[in-house]
């Protein structure tokens, strides 16, 4: 009887918290639905009608469509595909015993703390900029033409900007994973004849695998709406080169003031990240279980 | 083949000297425990065997051969750590199949040995699963199987039966003496249990301080320990030590004498004292006594001597047991 009350009681205390995010998150789902459906333009608010689909055919016949989900799907991966091989190599390093430990962990986690617009002009103005940032310098150094990053590979600058933001993240996690490796298992490898190599791939790989699978999952939920970074750089192009479905979203909606066609563009940026996490749980979502 | 000798070995921690020097041989085919208590530096110079810990001085020889600055792999060794060192992901299988697999084996030739270590150690029931399913004893069978696989010429023990129950214990103490006695290679034991080093040990090494106080073989170092130290570590329960008028007697600055080695009895002896606490273990009885003029005793006698708290009770050292030793700790000879 007792633990019936407790459980009883557990859920009420628990249902005006459980109620809000369900509000939270199903009214402006629900308003966006119905967006996705009216005729609805800021440059003529009073004039809204229902349009069937419509929205969803005008998004869909936009030339930027394809191209913004396949941008999308390549900042996610690359960002992930640098983080987690960066991260991996930063945190073996850190996790050597060094002089200044503490200070140089402070510096590798620092990035996290920049805020994203901050750290796009940061490396707009002085690092990639083609007449006075820091790699235009190294590639006159050694007598080479400086790279224009943000005209000649707009996508990969904005995967580099994102990935160095995102570094530290999967820094820190894994290192603190790697430092609950048990050490008398790193011995006994080494006394079975396992090498550097061996023991990395047979050793740290496995142990690491449920804390590289949260990264994972983690960083995908925020590099599918990447935005203040491309705002601040490329603006989206040349032409839609960086222009990824939150962007294209933005530029519907407050550029082109098409409210209905922007819900449209959200109700599909809501489909591709569940296609994206059903494909990422069937991947790496088993690690997580063990 | 499996001789290990340590020449002048010395390991530093810093400020620490946590073993000054040490000279020690071990014969091929030998079960040899290092016993002593906490710190003593035990598991250290087990690890300084292993390679997983340099030497500051001294040299180590395996087979006549210098192995000082050698890797852990290419010593030849094979070690069982006290929380087993099991790979978790891993099924008992690969676990086992591990070195094999490092050593670049055929697949045919790791699977033939893999399943005759299972059988020799009751595991093949168990060979798919993660060590995460198995029981403490299990696991200790799948680390011991680990390091047979590699017919190393010598099996270090690094406390494997601490995170055991006292029953399993008691069984796996046996299980470790008969794979000795099968597979007649060097074993080096370390454990701070002396009862473990009694029951299996070849030869014990007792340790103290990084120093060794004694080599010998149990019953050795149990007739005639050659200091206080070792007197006290050996045996259980611990050896009573008097001090004054009785010692003097006997011409020494201490007596030692076992629990065992005291009669009691109820009506005369030399001692009179009162029980304080009396453990009944059936087959014996241990009497903590408080002896007058001498103090606390711990005396060992037959299940059916009765006796209770307060009780008042005779005793008489055997004589020709008892232990001497002079101001320094040092044994005199009878």
């Amino acid at each position: 009887m007792a633990t019936q009350n407790t459980k009883t009681l557990a859920r009420l205390m628990m249902a005006p918290s459980v109620l809000l995010l369900l509000v939270w998150m199903i009214v402006p789902l629900a308003m966006t639905l119905w967006f996705s459906f009216q005729n609805y333009n800021l440059l003529d608010p009073s004039n809204v009608s229902f349009t069937g689909l419509f929205n969803y055919q005008f998004f869909y016949t936009d030339p930027a469509f394809f191209q913004s989900i396949w941008n999308t799907l390549v900042i996610v991966g690359g960002v992930l595909l640098i983080t987690v091989i960066g991260g991996i190599a930063i945190a073996l390093l850190l996790d050597q015993p060094i002089f200044g430990q503490g200070i140089v962990r402070i510096l590798i986690i620092s990035p996290f703390f920049v805020m994203p617009p901050v750290a796009a002009l940061v490396w707009k103005n002085m690092i990639m900029n083609p007449s006075y940032g820091v790699f235009a310098d190294i590639s006159k150094f050694f007598g080479l033409r400086p790279i224009d990053w943000f005209a000649q590979y707009p996508l990969f600058s904005i995967v580099i900007i994102v990935a160095w933001q995102w570094l530290p993240f999967a820094t820190l996690i894994l290192l603190t994973a790697l430092q609950s490796l048990d050490g008398e298992q790193k011995e006994a490898a080494e006394m079975d004849g396992a090498n550097f190599l061996n023991r990395f791939i047979y050793l740290v790989v496995p142990h690491l695998a449920r804390s590289i699978t949260v990264v994972i999952l983690i960083q995908t939920i925020f590099l599918l709406g990447v935005y203040a970074e491309i705002l601040v750089t490329t603006n989206g192009g040349p032409g839609y080169a960086s222009t990824n479905l939150a962007f294209l979203i933005y530029r519907t909606a407050l550029l082109g003031y098409d409210v209905g066609g922007a819900s449209a563009g959200g109700i599909i940026a809501v489909v591709l990240a569940n296609i994206v996490a059903f494909f990422l749980m069937r991947a790496v979502g088993k690690n997580l279980d063990r | 083949m499996g001789s290990i000798t340590l020449q002048k070995v010395s390991k530093v921690f810093g400020e620490a000297k946590v073993i000054p020097s040490i000279d020690l041989e071990i014969n091929n085919g030998e079960f040899v425990v290092f016993v002593g208590p906490s710190g003593c530096g035990k598991s250290t110079l087990l690890r300084l065997i292993a390679g997983l810990e340099d030497v500051s001085g001294g040299h180590i020889l395996i087979d006549g051969k210098d192995v000082t600055d050698a890797a852990p792999a290419e010593r030849g060794l094979a070690m069982v750590f006290q929380s087993y060192a099991l790979y978790p992901h891993m099924s008992v299988r690969n676990n086992i199949a591990f070195p094999l697999k490092m050593a670049k084996l055929d697949k045919a030739i790791i699977d033939k040995k893999v399943t005759d270590a299972a059988r020799v150690l009751n595991l093949t029931d168990y060979l798919e699963r993660r060590p995460s399913q198995l029981s403490g004893g299990q696991r200790q069978r799948v680390a011991i199987g680990r390091a047979i696989v590699r017919e190393p010429s010598a099996f270090l023990f690094d406390e494997p039966l601490s995170n055991l129950d006292a029953a399993l214990r008691g069984t796996m103490r046996l299980e470790i003496s008969d794979l000795h006695h099968q597979l007649k290679t060097t074993m080096v034991y370390v454990t701070h249990d002396q009862v473990e080093a009694m029951t299996m040990a070849d030869k014990i090494v007792v340790l103290n301080r990084g120093n060794i106080e004694q080599v010998g073989s149990p019953l050795e170092l149990y007739k005639s320990p050659r200091n206080l130290f070792v007197a006290g570590f050996i045996g259980s329960p611990h050896m009573n030590f008097v001090n004054g008028a009785y010692a003097q007697s006997k011409s020494a600055k201490t007596a030692g004498i076992r629990p065992e080695h005291l009669n009691l009895s109820k009506d005369s002896g030399l001692w009179t004292g009162t029980v304080k606490v009396a453990e009944h273990l059936g087959a014996d009885t241990f009497l903590h006594l408080d002896v007058d003029g001498i103090g606390p005793i711990t005396a060992r006698v037959g299940g059916e001597f009765g006796a209770q708290y307060g009780d008042r009770v005779y005793l008489t050292p055997d004589e020709a047991k008892l232990h001497r030793f002079d101001d320094k700790g040092i044994a005199l000879k009878a």
